[in-house]
């Protein structure tokens, strides 16, 4: 039987409830294959494109640009080129005959974030599938475990994928103990021990690699793999005027022109973006741990650990993405590793699992497979 | 009576009376000239009740004044020389010159501020003691009010919250016969003002205004009770006031000669003096002396608030906040 | 970690955490703890409707229910500010400012001007406001714009549980007196609030809803109006950009002016009287700033001038509602 689907509205982070459509990327009657964009939407906090799951043709653009609808609303039909125009429609009239928009508990009712203890410290994390070889996703320096917003469910369709918010970030314990990048790897391993993972495809990004790095050296047991996405640990350069005012901002004329550096759209630093890092940089403690993080790991603006070698020695199959334009870490760090597949996506910012997520799922999802 | 007071406190109880006298004396004569800007409430003749109390105050008791309040700025121990630049309006004046005479406040001595609101000052006291008594220290606070303010709800309020929280004020009347243009006798409707401590509980105490050594001795009851958790006390002064309520006012509303023969007959200053001489424990001599030094003070003083700086116009917008 | 919280849940919780963060920071008012001197239970009622409750057996000492006297209270919250404690003081409803305003206007507003920088008064007065509880002229009223005419005064508006705790947590650590006012309505309105102390700075405005076609500014529980007609708006394709200023005192009045030089286009909503009100301050303003930008007059969506009536058919008609908000807007969509 030829396949008929249809695309909805998607759900990007916890409290998302509808979106706006910004604008259509693929013409009715264009071939489309899976993974490809198909439609660019807005939600309240971040702009992304909606992929393709399946191959097919559009056949139907239902929302308007401009238009606002709930969470799980049509948005077009991709269906093979022989089914019927018939088929389409009464699929269309069906669905939104059926539809009912998610109330605010049922939007609440999604996949909920958990804490753990771990030494003291809480741990905040969200998991999502089940099953499988664990995956292990480690944000950056000031980030949290949102910084997956377009990776997490697409990695965890037939795995449990953990994101976590590491000490001094999200909504974690808001003292980050010895400011090393070891510290940070033990609160992961005591995370993989609470949470009993024995060991896990490790993902990291930005300051986050450098984590992953530090936790091979620590407890190399625990790592089956290594995905160092923009990663800090492959050489001493960093934007040290980035990370500087990034912990001195304090307002939004402060945050947003460093923010526009991460990305290679600045376009998608958001007023919404912006104030949800207000709102966690002004949480009592945030100031004083990145302040402590950011003197221990980027001391006069360079990186205090080099962890190349560590990577090579372990003999771990390691996976390096960076964005080619990325403003924070340098993209020469990429060859750091000899052994290692390198993949530098042209024209990308530091954010490249958020500006790129499409091709950065596909890309962990073949290494870790 | 005997005097508690040993040679140093006397000296400093004449030193201190002097000065206010002086100091009022000569903004009477100087606010004539037209030259000081605003207008002036002066305490001449009050000047044992303001003495009498505040010797027993430490720097960080507070009190709390009123428009008439050079004589209580005095007392605590605010620097004459700045109060005067303040009155001409200068930049180095007590309040840079923002105040004026109705606003002369100076927290690091504990004098809360003259206020321009009659018996704006009941309930600030309640709030410094209050904060006294949390901190399990025993300090206490004086609220200065007179006979007009002792109709105020704002007085009575504080009355009653003070005896409520067993607060360690002293509620002092100064009664002075007149509220602006209108009798005490016509406006304050009991006998005397003390008359009302009953009414919130609390011991109410009569003091001869003109006599330092009455004022002195039951304001340290009141203070000793305050300090050792005993609560408020009012205590009405009775005195009189040498000038007008305001100076331009031409007094029609008082007795011909009233003034006159009080000055003659109770001025504090002179019993003050008749005593201690009369018992020799102080010199005229040294009185002398200190009468030349505060002379001295206050021409300085008026020297140096005339040829002082005027506000900058950068001063305006500054300290309307901490931050803004 | 934030988890929804009401309102007044968001209140209690920043009075807790400031006090057993700073021992000078007391609560005072009619009835804050209640049962002070009666045979029954101490904390009896926490607050006229509970929104202090707790706190009076979680910090000793410090929390203290006053006579009916405000003036009295008021004024020695200002005074305990002046010799080093950090009083939140409560006034119940609003309009009882009247029987206290001068120690709120005359004295805590003015000392630090009037004594020529040397005095701090950190003192905060919370209270009620607004209408829709069937409490009539006298319960009812709105004030703080006349609170935000006076220099030396800080005025605070939260709209919803994350500022409430955040902007009072910062109306707490402030060194000038600030007037804290929660609408009454608002008090079970439930929000993300974390559980950490955080703070939200005074004149910064947030946008809750972006847009291009019409700039909304709204104040307190409006806020919440004008979101419910930016969304009925936003379904007829009509993109409404919503300003919370916040803070009236000081106000935010940079990010209204960009705004409205992008949209060209104001409406104003603020449940107090139209005259001498925060609509007409804004108003004003954006006359005189942003003339050329305007392409259509500016509307005010205001409560009448007249008393808050008690009957409800009448309260109903006084209070401005999402559709009233609405018709202004299509009013100055529409101009042309």
């Amino acid at each position: 039987m030829s396949s008929i689907l249809t695309v909805t509205m998607p759900k990007w982070g916890l409290s998302m409830q509808e979106g706006k459509v910004n604008l259509w990327l693929k013409e009715v009657g264009d071939t489309i294959a899976p993974g490809e964009e198909i439609v660019e939407v807005e939600s309240e906090k971040i702009s992304g494109a909606v992929e393709a799951a399946v191959s097919g043709t559009l056949r139907r653009q239902i929302a308007q640009p401009d238009e606002v609808l709930p969470v799980g609303a049509l948005l077009g039909v991709i269906a093979d080129a022989d089914v019927s125009d018939e088929l389409i429609d009464d699929l269309v009239t069906r669905f939104q005959a059926e539809f009912v928009p998610p109330t605010d508990d049922e939007a609440d009712a999604g996949p909920q974030t958990q804490t753990v203890q771990v030494n003291g410290r809480q741990l905040r994390y969200l998991k999502r599938g089940e099953g499988g070889t664990p995956l292990l996703l480690i944000h950056g320096f000031g980030g949290d475990l949102n910084n997956w917003l377009f990776n997490h469910e697409a990695l965890a369709a037939s795995r449990a994928v953990y994101a976590i918010d590491l000490p001094g970030h999200g909504a974690s314990t808001k003292v980050t103990g010895a400011a090393s990048l070891d510290d940070l790897a033990d609160a992961v391993s005591g995370f993989m021990d609470a949470v009993g993972i024995a060991s896990a495809d490790v993902v990291g990004h930005s300051m986050g690699g450098g984590v992953c790095l530090a936790l091979t050296r620590r407890a190399p047991q625990k790592v089956r793999s290594l995905t160092l996405i923009a990663s800090a640990g492959l050489g001493s350069d960093i934007n040290g005027a980035y990370i500087d005012g990034f912990v001195a901002g304090n307002t939004r004329n402060a945050l947003k022109p460093l923010l526009a550096q991460l990305f290679s759209d600045a376009g998608l630093v958001t007023r919404q973006l912006i104030d949800d890092m207000l709102k966690f940089k002004r949480l009592e403690g945030v100031d004083a741990a990145l302040a402590t993080l950011a003197g221990g790991l980027f001391p006069g603006g360079r990186q205090s650990e080099v962890l190349a070698d560590i990577a090579a020695k372990s003999g771990k199959p390691v996976l390096v993405i960076w964005g080619e334009n990325d403003q924070i870490i340098p993209v020469a760090h990429a060859s750091a590793i000899p052994a290692a597949r390198v993949v530098v996506l042209p024209a990308q910012g530091h954010m490249v699992q958020m500006e790129s997520a499409s091709e950065v799922n596909k890309l962990i999802g073949e290494f870790t497979s | 009576m005997s005097s508690s007071l040993t040679r140093e406190g006397l000296l400093q109880a004449y030193r201190t009376m002097r000065t206010i006298r002086e100091f009022e004396e000569r903004l009477h004569v100087d606010f004539a000239t037209g030259e000081i800007p605003g207008f002036v409430h002066l305490y001449a003749g009050e000047e044992a009740s303001a003495t009498g109390i505040c010797m027993h105050l430490n720097r960080d008791d507070y009190i709390a004044s009123t428009h008439r309040g050079h004589g209580h700025c005095i007392a605590k121990g605010v620097d004459p020389v700045g109060m005067m630049a303040e009155i001409w309006g200068k930049r180095t004046g007590t309040c840079k010159g923002k105040g004026g005479s109705m606003h002369i406040a100076d927290l690091d001595v504990g004098m809360l501020g003259a206020n321009g609101i009659v018996g704006g000052g009941g309930p600030l006291i309640c709030g410094t003691a209050l904060a006294s008594k949390l901190r399990g220290s025993n300090n206490v606070g004086v609220c200065f009010f007179g006979d007009g303010a002792s109709n105020q709800g704002t007085i009575f309020e504080a009355m009653n919250l003070a005896a409520v929280w067993k607060l360690p004020v002293i509620f002092v009347g100064e009664n002075n016969g007149y509220a602006e243009a209108t009798a005490s006798k016509f406006s304050v409707a009991c006998e005397n003002i003390a008359d009302r401590a009953s009414a919130f509980g609390m011991p109410g105490v009569i003091t001869d205004g003109f006599d330092f050594f009455a004022v002195h001795e039951a304001a340290g009851e009141a203070v000793k009770r305050a300090r050792e958790g005993g609560g408020p006390t009012l205590l009405e002064v009775k005195l009189s006031r040498y000038y007008g309520h305001f100076e331009g006012d031409q007094q029609t509303y008082r007795a011909p000669g009233e003034v006159q023969k009080l000055r003659e007959t109770k001025d504090c200053l002179m019993q003050f003096a008749r005593r201690v001489t009369s018992r020799g424990e102080l010199s005229m001599a040294e009185l002398e002396a200190i009468d030349v030094e505060v002379k001295t003070l206050i021409d300085a003083s008026v020297v140096k608030a005339k040829a002082d700086p005027l506000p900058l116009p950068e001063d305006l917008m500054a300290d309307v906040y901490v931050s803004y | 970690m934030a988890r929804k919280i009401t309102y007044q849940q968001a209140i209690n919780e920043a009075l807790d955490q400031e006090m057993a963060r700073d021992p000078s920071v007391i609560v005072m008012g009619e009835d804050v703890a209640g049962g002070a001197g009666a045979p029954g239970e101490e904390d009896s009622w926490g607050g006229v409707l509970g929104v202090t409750k707790g706190l009076y057996a979680k910090h000793p000492g410090r929390v203290l229910d006053t006579p009916i006297s405000e003036s009295g209270y008021i004024g020695a919250a200002v005074g305990a500010a002046c010799n080093g404690m950090r009083p939140v003081a409560e006034l119940m409803f609003i309009d009882f400012m009247g029987v206290c305003f001068d120690q709120i206007f005359n004295q805590a507003a003015k000392f630090r001007y009037m004594f020529g920088g040397k005095a701090k008064t950190p003192v905060v007065i919370r209270a009620m406001y607004g209408a829709g509880f069937r409490a009539a002229a006298q319960h009812s009223q709105c004030l703080y714009n006349i609170f935000t005419h006076i220099p030396g005064l800080k005025v605070v508006l939260p709209s919803n549980p994350y500022d409430a705790k955040g902007l009072l947590i910062q109306s707490i650590r402030d060194n000038d007196p600030v007037i804290f006012l929660e609408h009454k309505a608002l008090y079970t309105m439930e929000g993300d609030v974390p559980e950490e102390s955080y703070i939200v700075p005074f004149g910064e405005a947030a946008v809750v809803q972006e847009g291009d076609d019409v700039t909304i500014v709204a104040f307190g529980r409006m806020v919440n109006y004008a979101k419910d007609a930016g969304a009925s708006l936003r379904k007829k394709g009509v993109q409404c950009e919503i300003i919370d200023p916040r803070t009236t005192s000081p106000m935010d009045f940079d990010t209204i002016l960009e705004s409205v030089e992008r949209t060209g286009r104001l409406v104003i909503v603020d449940e107090s009287h139209p005259r001498c009100s925060m609509a007409s301050d804004v108003s004003g303003f954006i006359a005189q700033e942003a003339f050329r930008a305007l392409k259509a007059p500016i509307q005010m969506v205001t409560a009448p001038h007249v008393p808050v009536p008690f009957a409800a058919s009448l309260e109903d008609l006084y209070i401005p509602s999402p559709a009233r908000i609405e018709e202004a807007v299509m009013r100055v969509k529409e101009y042309r």
